[in-house]
């Protein structure tokens, strides 16, 4: 037995040698970051922010991604991963809000302190805490920006909808109902997408979140009605891509464009006028945050505690436009530039 | 001796099964005719899917303006598509085709947006990369004699993540292009007649079927092309170099999604890491449906650019008829399963 133990303890010394340069590595508290991918800025941002917080701590950080989001089978080796190598915790982003429940019980039950990042679970309690954006507010935030800033014309605003893709996941129609009811605009189920029957409201499409979907399913819309002058956009690439095919029919100067992310492109595009105003999120602090939690988690074996009212920890979201609306706080992109990611 | 059975049938009754024959023969003549003809068939369904969304989907549908959208929006896979049937008429398949494009898209933006390099030397760098990667698909491919599938499986991951590496995942603003390289958003000029708007990266793609189809029909590679995806051996026996043609026909296709990668730029407005990524099948989408044969050796250039724009159609039709996105995706699934089904049916005659 001792012998045996000894072994084995050689070899966790030497492997773990070989993974790291570290000397007090003995003594560290592992901890894995689980991405949907390591493609998206917001997502290597957020690497970023956990990497230097768990140097600051002194954690080792692992890190896994998804090759594309919805990849779920990738997230759920990388937590049986963590579980066999004895981390403390996962940070993680889940690409499917339910699918990977299963996986996130057996990390608990073994142990582990699990946070969502970014996406909440469903349940939210499926994880032990979930630090993210809260993507209704953002929503909400362009939507009562756009409202003010047409004053009068929002009664006869013709509404572009640019959603995320068919699967309506949490942060698709949390960001497009809040923009939505913010606006004013009757939502009826606050987690279907396009059940809305707003005269306003010319259509909806999808985009996948890039500049090529942006484009083409602006193009869609102008299509059904060459009218439309309020463009809400799920993020600041499918935003650039609605822009130019506004440019391509020559009404990118009368359409307004509204946003969420706050990546640096982005916030350089509210700058120069192409988006109207976008709700900022802040990935570096919800993996900061989240290294933090799982510190004190392995010190005290205290959990986080949600924002008050919520059923998460809200890391903030912050409306950036040069177009200041009396109401509604903001800052200016030159403060924006500031603090954006990616 | 040998028995005459003819003779004890009544004289009227010596070709008893001429009305069957009748029947076969009409349908035997249509599987000639589409065997002679491997592009009529995607001309029909172009047609019949005109008609018949026109009628559904009302007079917006006829528009000049919506009939060049659709050609705008389905160039960029068209000119994967002319690519990659160039690869499938060697009965290979090339799933890096989109990966090859993007990559070199971000070679082309990188070198004249962020380091400011003439663009004149950027573009032709772009070529280079491109050219470069299907080099290596069709040494892999000759060389270590592996199956086209598994080798572009795998040079589509490598190329995909080369492109992020490369370029962080960060998109390249539109913005920026235009102060420092507009000449890589030349393909998104348009010229506009009668509502019509005819993007140069529409025209580019038509010059480059074009240019494909001398080359298959006029040129003495061509004919190798042809042979070789049609029987390798006996290509090989008639003293055609077949490894030679393989690799130089990967090397096209990789120069094909270099120029597409420059009208992609102007197509989408900014270097977009993240586009395309499913461009890979909706090429073999447009090569399926446009009647060339995933055996190889069999069918026409000009099948996948009708193939892409009955995909256009379609989408285009089904939405101005106010159907879910996800029918359209529906509709073209089943598309791919009939395309196949028949190309089935008309080979049957060559075995």
């Amino acid at each position: 037995m001792k012998l045996n133990s000894l072994k084995y303890g050689l070899m966790g010394a030497v492997a773990m040698g070989a993974m790291s340069v570290s000397p007090t590595l003995a003594d560290n508290v592992s901890a894995c970051l689980i991405t949907k991918t390591d493609t998206n800025p917001f997502f290597v941002k957020m690497k970023e922010g956990a990497l230097s917080g768990a140097e600051k701590n002194g954690i080792d950080l692992q890190t896994f991604a998804g090759k594309i989001d919805g990849d779920v089978e990738t997230q759920v080796a990388a937590i049986e991963t963590c579980i066999a190598s004895g981390a403390k915790g996962i940070l993680i982003t889940p690409s499917d809000s339910v699918a990977l429940a299963p996986a996130v019980k057996q990390a608990r039950d073994n142990g582990l302190l699990v946070i969502a990042l970014d996406t909440p679970f469903e349940p939210a309690d499926t994880a032990d805490a979930t630090f993210a954006t809260d993507n209704f507010k953002a929503g909400v935030l362009i939507g009562e920006w756009a409202k003010a800033k047409m004053g009068a014309e929002a009664a006869n605003a013709k509404i572009a909808l640019l959603d995320l893709n068919v699967s309506e996941v949490s942060v698709d129609y949390l960001r497009d109902q809040g923009f939505l009811t913010g606006f004013g605009v009757d939502v009826k189920n606050p987690k279907d997408i396009g059940d809305e029957d707003d005269p306003r409201i010319v259509g909806n499409d999808i985009t996948q979140g890039n500049e090529e979907g942006g484009r083409k399913a602006m193009e869609n819309l102008l299509q059904k009605d060459p009218e439309i002058n309020l463009v809400y956009t799920i993020n600041e690439p499918s935003a650039a891509g609605a822009y130019e095919a506004l440019k391509a029919v020559g009404r990118e100067k009368n359409v307004l464009i509204v946003s969420v992310d706050g990546g640096c492109p982005g916030v350089q595009n509210v700058k120069e006028g192409v988006i109207g105003a976008t709700s900022m999120q802040f990935p570096l602090l919800m993996a900061s945050k989240g290294i933090e939690a799982i510190k004190t988690w392995a010190d005290t074996g205290k959990k986080p505690e949600n924002t008050p009212g919520l059923d998460f920890y809200d890391t903030g979201v912050q409306l950036i436009t040069d177009a200041p609306v009396k109401g509604v706080e903001s800052i200016d992109s030159k403060a924006g530039l500031g603090k954006c990611w990616g | 001796m040998t028995k005459n059975y003819e003779h004890s049938l009544p004289e009227n009754k010596v070709d008893p099964a001429s009305f069957e024959e009748h029947d076969r023969s009409f349908i035997n003549h249509i599987q000639h005719f589409f065997h002679r003809n491997p592009t009529m068939v995607p001309v029909i369904v172009l047609a019949l899917s005109i008609v018949v969304f026109g009628f559904v989907a009302g007079a917006k549908f006829f528009h000049p303006f919506n009939l060049s959208l659709i050609m705008q929006q389905v160039s960029i896979i068209g000119i994967l598509a002319a690519g990659q049937s160039l690869i499938i008429l060697t009965a290979g398949i090339d799933l890096s085709v989109a990966a090859i494009m993007v990559l070199t898209s971000v070679v082309m933006g990188r070198f004249a947006v962020v380091y400011g390099i003439p663009i004149y030397f950027a573009i032709p760098l772009g070529f280079a990369v491109g050219i470069f990667c299907g080099y290596l698909n069709g040494k892999l491919i000759t060389l270590l004699k592996l199956p086209p599938f598994i080798v572009t499986l795998g040079t589509w991951n490598i190329f995909y993540a080369l492109n992020l590496w490369y370029s962080g995942a960060q998109s390249i603003r539109g913005q920026d292009i235009d102060k420092t390289a507009p000449m890589l958003k030349w393909f998104g000029e348009r010229i506009v007649f009668f509502g019509a708007q005819l993007t140069y990266g529409t025209i580019l793609m038509m010059v480059v079927f074009g240019v494909l189809w001398y080359c298959l029909n006029r040129t003495a590679w061509g004919r190798h092309v042809y042979a070789v995806g049609d029987d390798k051996e006996s290509a090989e026996l008639a003293g055609i170099r077949t490894d030679k043609t393989l690799v130089s026909v990967y090397m096209v296709a990789g120069l094909i999604c270099a120029v597409g990668a420059w009208a992609s730029i102007g197509r989408v407005g900014s270097v977009s890491p993240q586009s395309f990524f499913e461009g890979n099948l909706q090429s073999i989408t447009a090569v399926v449906i446009g009647g060339v044969s995933l055996f190889g050796g069999r069918g026409s250039i000009m099948g996948p650019l009708i193939g892409a724009l009955i995909v256009g159609v379609f989408q285009s039709g089904l939405r101005l008829s106010g159907v879910d996105v996800l029918w359209q995706v529906f509709a073209i699934g089943w598309l791919i399963i009939i395309a196949v089904a028949i190309d089935q049916w008309i080979r049957k005659l060559s075995s």
